[in-house]
């Protein structure tokens, strides 16, 4: 717990990938702890025996280096470093492997970090400012980026962290194991307040979290925001599941995950990163098959908005299915009422700076 | 190993060859210049000292009582700008290095003399930017300029303080430069690679990182300069720019300085501690090829500060291998020093205090970083107090009591002057006990998890940064202590004499302090180095001729 | 006894007609030729690597967004660029005849290359003013009011700009410094401070220029030849 003892020498361990980083660690301190006396022992021990003796002659013995007990000893203090290396460098890869690939059936929480606070989005809806409420022994996967600056989202009880970057999404994951309370850091530099962007994970019982969850918005599930904001930028217009105008804009329906064919023959798959690029640089990428025809919405997406957005296209169904999430709240797939007609492909900036879209 | 026989009459020395602001400031003399460096990197570390002591001020409370969090970030980040571009990176090479180089080779003086006085006017005026910077109000970037914060959002003269450092970075382009072109054309006849001291070994490969480096981070700052100056955006992440493509090219010049700093005390501690035990080093060779293999491996290994920042796992992986090979060679260093101390004549002097607390401080420094080299360890640690303790062992622990050991050292070939032994012996066993006290709590808060560069914390960290703060008094009194016997020393030390610490070297065989030519005649080598039977049977026949 | 005194006659006249100065340090006046020739290739070491980061940072963009980066190059003046390349070719000979005449002590020869490499370096910077005038009248300078008519992917093409105006920017702060130099030995030339046994700094501005030379040679397809053959085409 957080607000406990002035005096520890280990964090709580409170997450799934913690007792592993905890034993790794163990492992160095016991490693540096033999060498580093070793050496003092041996630099101490040395001084001592042959210290130098006023009035005594001292006669070095001839030093060859290049001896065979010399190179021996070469040998040997090169290679047991480099074998115990090879066991952490071995030892540290697979820890970070289990910590940076979240587990397909993790439950899914967006975040914005913003100097100097971290606005999170559940996918039902509800959304906190500085808190995280999570249920205990589900996994969960963070996906995060920034509206300004660098972040990094720390949970040191979880031993996980991840840099939280504007124009990029990065992901972060873990299985909290103990309910409490336990610190969120900003552990990459951002500004004044840095030290002041933190926040507090409530790890709750799976009954708690889901009556904190009821307690909710009252705005719908992000997939439903989302919806609303696609429609209200006149994304419908075009990219309607209903009506393919002229076959301008390609489908959204299973969009999520699959892999999208080019015009300039390349591929690549739609995650969260393609949507957000499609959005604000439409000719980047243009799928095979369409012309450059979309109009950029830069600018007239908040971060916030733009998770919502890619919310709602995951919900339009998902390649693998891997996309399930907590509740997952209905959502209309048929036909959305297209309630003002808008210039097609100018975007008007007045409806969505107006719109709540995103900000809490 | 040894020629020329001094001509012990000599009186004129560098020091009193010519007199004058002028004869100072338009030398071309490498001691001379050696010596402004020191002036200079003295006045930057006591304000890079200052900075500290208003860290560790403000740290010792929760709360940000003592100064704003505006004001503290401007404090750190000026601590860092400061004793990493213009105190640690010039400190050994451009003044023990400068000084001793020639006459460790026995040459009059640095391949181009007048390009060396040129990077120390180079060195002022990114300095006198610095400085500027200083007085104006500050910086708060950090001293990693990370964007788009530094572009973007940063309040302060970034401008200003990038030009500070890309200045500074050509005296150190010049330096190296030299240096290099010194030890390939310079050396005395007979002074083959394989008898050059390690000292040279060690400057000539901290010398390769700083022609084939600085560019780069020079470059890296241009283009910042560029984006914060002129909002041509490089980095900016509104024209898909990636800020993670700075922190690249930074790191790639960044992880290496460190080397740049940890090498040339790498070579100061060789030599003390073969002259404390009249022994030479265990595994001169070995030594020899660890500096540059660290050289060499330490262009590879940027990307293990990028763990956490986007990079792909399998280049992770890539950064993670290549760094636990980089910290072969140093622990291979370690082992060959203490083998030299086995079967030796062990002398604590000093400047060995210092050496031993070097092997000391940089062990735990080095062993910190295999936490940090490993992938899944690094998550949690990177960006915690951890990371602030590793490296205030390697670049205090290490860099600066190698540079102490150093100092000692050669001060009185420097002034021709003994400091005080015992005052000294005072301030090497303080600086040691109040380094451990203030850094080594670090490792436990990072583990806790206390982000670095954080103006308040909660309160559960308040005791290990109390000791922290606690231990840099200690500290500051153990820097503060030489700073006064070495002023004092200049006036009223002993006179030293050519060799006081019975050392083979070459620069000992010319008088303290050195004649402006170096050596009366040029000296021929004919030994192989480290060669102690003629100084120790000197010092038999004294032995029995005082028994 | 692991020493003897033996000593090597020093130079202390340095009297070497013909050669110039053999500086104090140096004992000969090859030692000092060979630490020259060893600074200046070092010195270039360091400038690969000063642009190297550049190169770096252009490789890294491109490979993201070739379309941006293709669209954008046929914004340059294909023509200007090929014109200015043949001109820093053209003054690279200029420059390797002007080492050559110096090597046979040819003094007004050696005049005369060094202020046709002039010239022509002149010529270069005056048409890469010309060409930044052009991108600023189009507001092809990226910052608020930047505009790529016509680009495909027109978000991205700031970037591409940027790489442009810094990396001929840095480039042509070369050939300005080179400029000055320049300056500085043609007036050393017409005095006759160089001769056929020593002319270092004409040999090792000689490698400089041709360095500056050859980044031009790389910046120039990198920046302008971009997708030329494509549905750009010349223009």
């Amino acid at each position: 717990m957080m607000e406990a003892k002035s005096f520890q020498l280990f964090p709580e361990a409170a997450s799934t990938i913690a007792g592993s980083v905890d034993g790794l660690y163990a492992f160095l301190v016991l490693v540096s702890a033999f060498f580093s006396l070793l050496i003092a022992f041996l630099v101490v021990f040395f001084a001592y025996k042959y210290r130098h003796r006023p009035g005594v002659a001292f006669k070095p013995e001839p030093v060859d280096d290049h001896s065979a007990g010399g190179m021996l000893l070469e040998i040997v203090w090169t290679g047991i470093p480099l074998g115990l290396s090879m066991i952490m460098f071995v030892w540290g890869v697979s820890i970070y492997f289990s910590e940076a690939r979240p587990p397909a059936n993790s439950m899914e929480v967006y975040v914005t970090g913003k100097q100097w606070m971290w606005k999170i989005q559940h996918m039902e809806g509800a959304r906190e400012i500085n808190e995280l409420h999570i249920p205990v022994g589900r996994n969960v996967k963070l996906t995060m980026t920034s509206e300004d600056v660098i972040h990094d989202f720390f949970i040191p009880a979880f031993r996980t962290k991840a840099d939280v970057l504007p124009g990029k999404y990065t992901t972060e994951w873990f299985q909290a194991t103990k309910v409490g309370q336990y610190h969120i850091f900003c552990a990459e530099y951002c500004g004044t307040k840095h030290s002041g962007m933190i926040g507090t994970v409530y790890v709750m019982s799976q009954a708690d979290y889901n009556t904190w969850l009821g307690a909710g918005s009252g705005e719908g599930s992000m997939a439903e925001q989302g919806q609303a904001l696609f429609n209200q930028l006149g994304c419908g217009n075009c990219h309607s599941n209903a009506v393919n105008l002229n076959g301008r804009c390609p489908n959204l329906n299973g969009l999520y995950g699959s892999k999208v064919d080019l015009k300039d023959g390349g591929s690549v798959k739609a995650d969260e990163a393609y949507i957000r690029e499609s959005v604000l640089y439409p000719q980047s990428k243009i799928v095979a098959g369409f012309d450059d025809y979309m109009p950029t919405f830069k600018g007239l997406i908040t971060e916030d908005g733009m998770l919502k957005l890619i919310e709602y296209v995951k919900s339009l169904g998902a390649k693998n299915g891997s996309i399930n999430s907590a509740t997952s709240a209905p959502v209309q797939t048929g036909d959305s009422p297209q309630s003002k007609a808008k210039p097609q492909g100018k975007p008007m900036a007045a409806p969505v700076a107006a719109a709540p879209a995103g900000n809490r | 190993m040894i020629t020329a026989t001094a001509t012990e009459k000599e009186t004129k020395n560098y020091l009193n060859a010519e007199h004058g602001l002028k004869s100072w400031l338009l030398t071309q003399d490498h001691k001379r210049i050696a010596i402004l460096y020191l002036i200079a990197v003295s006045v930057f570390f006591m304000v890079g000292g200052l900075m500290a002591v208003l860290i560790r001020l403000e740290l010792a409370t929760p709360a940000g009582d003592l100064l704003d969090s505006n004001t503290y970030n401007k404090v750190f980040t000026m601590h860092g700008v400061v004793m990493i571009f213009f105190f640690l990176i010039p400190s050994i090479p451009a003044i023990l290095g400068n000084f001793l180089l020639p006459l460790m080779i026995g040459a009059k003086d640095l391949a181009f003399p007048r390009i060396n006085l040129l990077s120390w006017y180079v060195y002022m005026l990114g300095g006198l930017f610095g400085v500027f910077v200083l007085i104006t109000g500050g910086v708060d970037t950090g001293w990693t300029f990370y964007t788009p914060f530094s572009t973007t959002y940063s309040n302060g003269y970034v401008v200003m303080t990038a030009m500070a450092a890309f200045i500074n970075g050509f005296s150190s382009i010049l330096t190296g430069l030299n240096f290099i072109v010194t030890v390939h054309r310079m050396r005395a006849p007979g002074l083959t690679w394989f008898r050059l001291p390690l000292f040279v070994w060690a400057h000539y490969a901290t010398s390769v990182i700083m022609i084939l480096g600085t560019p780069v981070i020079a470059v890296t700052l241009f283009l910042l300069m560029l984006e914060r100056g002129l909002h041509i955006g490089f980095f900016d992440p509104a024209y898909g720019g990636d800020p993670v493509l700075f922190q690249h090219l930074f790191w790639f010049y960044s992880h290496p300085a460190v080397y740049i700093m940890i090498l040339p005390s790498m070579g100061v501690v060789s030599e003390v501690i073969s002259t404390f035990c009249s022994k030479k080093p265990f595994g001169y060779t070995f030594i020899a090829f660890s500096s540059l293999a660290i050289a060499v491996f330490g262009f590879l290994v940027w990307g293990h500060h990028l763990y956490v920042s986007s990079q792909s796992a399998y280049a992770g992986m890539v950064f993670s291998i290549l760094s636990y090979i980089v910290a072969i060679p140093s622990a291979v260093k370690v082992f060959n020093w203490a083998a030299t101390m086995y079967k030796g004549n062990v002398r604590l002097e000093t400047p060995m205090l210092y050496a031993l607390g070097f092997i000391g401080l940089f062990t735990i420094g080095g062993l910190t970083g295999l936490f940090l080299a490993a992938m899944g360890l690094d998550v949690h640690l990177t960006d915690t107090y951890f990371v602030v303790a590793h490296f205030h062992y390697v670049m205090v622990g290490g860099a600066v009591m190698g540079y102490l050991a150093g100092l000692h050292f050669w001060w009185p070939k420097m002034f021709g002057r003994m400091y005080p032994q015992a005052w000294s012996k005072i301030a090497a066993g303080l600086t040691f006990v109040g380094f451990n006290l203030t850094f080594f709590p670090q490792f436990i808060l990072g583990y806790l998890g206390m982000p670095r560069r954080y103006h308040v914390y909660p309160p559960e960290f308040q005791v290990f940064n109390v000791l922290s703060s606690a231990g840099a008094s200690i500290l500051g009194l153990g820097f503060l202590i030489p700073g006064i016997y070495f002023f004092w020393s200049l006036k009223n030390g002993e006179p030293a004499g050519p060799n006081p610490w019975g050392a083979t070297g070459l620069e000992w065989q010319t008088a303290s302090p050195p004649p402006t030519e170096n050596f009366p005649i040029t000296p021929v080598v004919t030994a192989e180095a480290y060669d102690y039977t003629e100084i120790l049977s000197a010092n038999a026949k004294e032995v029995t001729h005082v028994g | 006894m692991a020493s003897e005194s033996a000593a090597v006659a020093s130079h202390n006249a340095h009297a070497h007609p013909g050669y110039g100065e053999v500086r104090h340090h140096f004992e000969s006046y090859e030692q000092q030729k060979d630490a020259s020739t060893i600074g200046m290739w070092v010195f270039l070491l360091t400038e690969i690597m000063f642009f190297g980061g550049m190169f770096m940072a252009y490789f890294v963009y491109r490979q993201w967004y070739p379309t941006a980066f293709a669209s954008a190059s046929l914004k340059t003046n294909l023509w200007l660029g090929a014109f200015n390349t043949t001109v820093l070719i053209c003054s690279s000979l200029t420059m390797a005849m002007a080492v050559h005449s110096a090597s046979l002590g040819k003094r007004l020869l050696l005049v005369g290359f060094l202020i046709a490499t002039l010239v022509l370096g002149g010529a270069f910077l005056g048409v890469k003013a010309y060409e930044y005038h052009d991108k600023w009248e189009h507001h092809e300078i990226p910052g608020e009011h930047f505009e790529c008519e016509g680009c495909a992917d027109a978000g991205h093409t700031p970037l591409f700009f940027a790489l442009y105006f810094g990396m001929t920017g840095l480039h042509a702060s070369h050939m300005i410094i080179g400029f000055g130099i320049l300056v500085v030995l043609i007036w050393q030339a017409y005095k006759g401070k160089f001769s056929a046994k020593w002319y270092t700094p004409i040999e090792l501005f000689g490698l400089y220029w041709h360095f500056v030379d050859v980044v031009w040679i790389f910046l120039f397809p990198l920046l302008y030849l971009i997708d030329r053959s494509g549905q750009g085409g010349l223009h």
